[in-house]
């Protein structure tokens, strides 16, 4: 299909069959690719098809697909969309170059948002395997991209958190438990956002029109989600549900997008049916997307590309429909994909990167699982590292524990943590709504207020007043 | 820095008057806070849990005891079959092999292969449905949950009026998920469901995953499977599991589908807390009255 690349070091010279062997040899080592076989087969390996990548131009990316162009939707989409204009200024970089040109100070933020349209997924992800962690946030953070729905998300100097109130029965008041206390943390300005325990159209609807309700009766600037399938998401909408955003997990290949039961005509007929409701404030971005690095290979629609370039091609797709929100989880797949601590941040900054260098609204589901090698400690360095790369949202949960999806992801706690240490603020209209509701004391530099908000109080007045919770703490002693 | 704020005087930790609310959630809600980080006694209590989690990863389960509990309750059960279960072994040899080798954990070794095409005897007749239980990630799950489950499931199909043909159950270990597609297809059954240890988390360490699979065969996308999740007393109970099971279960032998063209319309979650404590709120609030189809909660 294309020609090998070769390297000549010393004596021995090193062939790479074609550029997707090539782009695989030459990614940081990570469990995914071991497991697909892909990966470089030693040190010196991966450090000469780094070198071999530099030299690369990048019009090579527009005549080579990695997966060929009759065969895959998304190669057509990456093909068929690109902005030649756009790409001019670097069409005469190599892969190499364009580092130097990224990390440059000649590329400003609005050069990059000017030549966005110019990089291919395939681009970035090559650019991205030659660059430390420093370089994937310092360009990062040039790349300005905001989006908007009820509130803006992703200007300079903000992090935005989902608030996730899961609860492993879809219990009415559990979710509205963990909604309060979200909100008196200040969390759920990108999106107030239920992980529904299955996929089931009835439930998806009690979901929506609860957080509606509560968006309704206390006026937050914000907007809801439940993360069920697309078709699901679908019908809510046809049987008038409030529906404010569509969710769908994305991968990077057409057969991927297969397992998971859509293809981009989906996409284009829920963007559609969303955006026809008309229920944005501000702005009318209206789906939000999961990502995350191993789902191409998770379903055997990898077509022998490593995990990384999967993952940035998945980015074409989401560009596509003009979404609020993208989100990499990328600690949630487990062990087999990304082993431990130091992988699960090198694929964050990775992701984030490229999803930024590509003009979404990268957001990070900073997360292990149980199974990983990884502890609370990795997750608080992440978090800093995406903090300062100027991450447009985090997850925000009760004390870390997903008590549905069974994984730990970032807390309330941890977000006005990064708030703070970062000189970080929340979206502005959810800002002004933490002062004026008295849940902070002062928004910007995330001080909560000591008393209880009155509004709050109201709604807490009719609960028992003797329930203290002890129950459940003795059940998790007991499970323990 | 020349601008000195007032210094705060030390007051504690701030406690969070809503950690009551922990009545409807075992989500770790009202946790205080001092600054806005967390308090020390709750930042340990996590990190105990995080350390008993990893633990129970690298626990194994107990074949030998599980085989003889299905045997006693398919006394029991007319519907299960009378042979004993099945005890067959996935490809991955080993639990730092079935960690990082998904691919080997989906797939039957040979020896088991071998033992379930001898075990289908009338392969003109298939069975209706195979139970495998696999250990996945949590063996705890299976432990605690398997056994109830299965004989809450075969409570509620005993009386359909098209009866159902069980093959034996088999046990899997070191089982991923399609492994089922694999002891299905070998089988000849027309469903594969899949009872597997869900990974653990810190506070449900013992989740159960049921995945259902119309005529499973090796190579289905997860497209292909539905799937009921946190199956456990403190989440989604035996009852109401097995009653949306039964129900994806018919819906599937009478359409000849499963996965994301099989939708779950069985809406039969009403209120299910995971508490015994109060579940009618009175918040005194009369411009609040619920109305056709809105939420009850104390939040609105």
């Amino acid at each position: 299909m294309t020609k090998p690349y070769r390297y000549t070091l010393g004596s021995q010279t090193y062939e790479f069959r074609n550029l997707a062997e090539l782009m695989a040899r030459a990614t940081p080592a990570r469990s995914g690719d071991r497991l697909a076989g892909v990966m470089a087969r030693s040190a010196e390996e991966r450090a000469v098809a780094q070198m071999t990548l530099a030299e690369v131009p990048l019009k090579t990316f527009l005549s080579e697909a990695l997966i060929p162009y009759e065969k895959d939707e998304i190669t057509r989409l990456i093909m068929d969309d690109h902005d030649a204009q756009a790409f001019a200024p670097i069409a005469h970089l190599t892969v190499g170059d364009f580092r130097n040109w990224l990390l440059s100070d000649h590329a400003s933020p609005a050069l990059l948002q000017q030549v966005r349209a110019g990089i291919t997924p395939e681009m970035a992800a090559a650019v991205s395997k030659i660059m430390r962690n420093q370089d994937l946030i310092l360009v990062a953070q040039k790349c300005h991209v905001t989006s908007a729905f009820r509130n803006t998300i992703g200007l300079p100097k903000r992090l935005s958190t989902r608030l996730q109130p899961n609860h492993p029965t879809d219990d009415m008041n559990g979710i509205a438990a963990s909604i309060l206390d979200g909100l008196l943390y200040g969390s759920g300005d990108a999106v107030i956002g239920i992980n529904p325990a299955t996929d089931n159209v009835p439930q998806a609807t009690r979901l929506l029109k609860l957080m509606d309700e509560v968006i309704q009766r206390y006026d937050i600037p914000t907007q809801s989600c439940v993360l069920t399938h697309v078709t699901n998401t679908l019908e809510c909408i046809e049987h008038g549900a409030p529906v404010d955003l569509v969710f769908q997990s994305i991968g990077g290949t057409e057969d991927t997008n297969s397992s998971f039961g859509f293809n981009l005509a989906t996409l284009a007929e829920a963007e559609a049916a969303a955006q026809s409701l008309g229920r944005g404030t501000v702005g009318n971005n209206v789906m939000y997307f999961e990502t995350g690095q191993g789902s191409s290979l998770s379903a055997n629609a990898h077509h022998g590309l490593d995990q990384q370039t999967c993952e940035a091609r998945a980015y074409a797709v989401a560009r596509k429909f003009n979404p609020l929100l993208v989100n990499t989880v990328v600690g949630f797949i487990g062990p087999e994909y990304l082993f431990d601590g130091k992988e699960i941040i090198r694929a964050g900054l990775e992701d984030h990167f490229c999803a930024k260098l590509l003009g979404l609204p990268m957001g990070c589901d900073v997360c292990y699982t149980n199974h990983a090698e990884a502890d609370q400690n990795d997750m608080d360095n992440l978090l800093t590292l995406l903090g300062a790369a100027g991450c447009s949202f985090v997850m925000g949960i009760p004390g870390s524990d997903d008590i549905m999806l069974n994984y730990q992801t970032t807390s309330f706690h941890d977000a006005l943590y990064a708030r703070r240490v970062l000189g970080l603020g929340a979206a502005p209209e959810f800002e002004a709504w933490l002062e004026r509701m008295h849940i902070m004391s002062n928004a910007p530099a995330a001080c909560l207020s000591d008393a209880l908000p009155p509004a709050f109080a109201e709604s807490l007045q009719g609960l028992p007043a003797n329930s203290d919770g002890s129950e459940h703490d003795e059940q998790e002693a007991q499970h323990g | 820095m020349v601008d000195q704020p007032e210094q705060p005087a030390w007051q504690g930790v701030v406690d969070n008057p809503w950690r009551r609310l922990r009545q409807f959630t075992a989500a770790r809600i009202g946790l205080g806070r001092s600054g806005v980080s967390l308090p020390t006694n709750e930042m340990l209590a996590f990190q105990l849990a995080h350390a008993q989690a990893r633990d129970a990863v690298h626990t194994p389960l107990d074949f030998a005891a599980l085989t003889q509990q299905l045997e006693q309750l398919s006394e029991q059960q007319p519907l299960l079959s009378n042979e004993p279960p099945l005890h067959v072994h996935s490809q991955a040899v080993d639990r730092m092999t079935y960690l990082q080798r998904p691919d080997l954990g989906r797939r039957l070794d040979e020896a088991s292969r071998v033992l379930l095409q001898q075990e289908q005897q009338q392969p003109e007749r298939p069975f209706d449905l195979a139970i495998v239980v696999a250990d996945g990630l949590s063996a705890t799950a299976i432990a605690h949950n398997a056994l109830p489950f299965i004989d809450a499931l075969t409570q509620q199909l005993a009386n359909d009026a098209e009866p159902w043909s069980l093959a034996p159950i088999t046990l899997v270990e070191q089982g991923r998920v399609a492994v089922g597609d694999d002891v299905g297809e070998l089988l000849n059954a027309r469903i594969a469901l899949v009872l597997i240890g869900e990974r653990p988390g810190l506070s449900s360490p013992d989740s159960l995953g049921l995945y259902l699979t119309f005529a499973p065969q090796r190579g289905l996308h997860d497209a292909r499977r539905n799937c009921i999740s946190n199956i456990r007393p403190e989440g989604l109970n035996y009852a109401q599991a097995a009653e949306r099971a039964a129900y994806l279960l018919r819906e599937s032998r009478r359409l000849k589908i499963s996965g994301v063209a099989l939708k779950d319309r069985s809406g039969a979650l009403e209120n299910t807390s995971d508490s015994d404590g109060p579940q009618t709120i009175d918040n005194n609030n009369d411009n609040n009255t619920p109305t056709e189809g809105t939420p009850n909660t104390f939040l609105l």
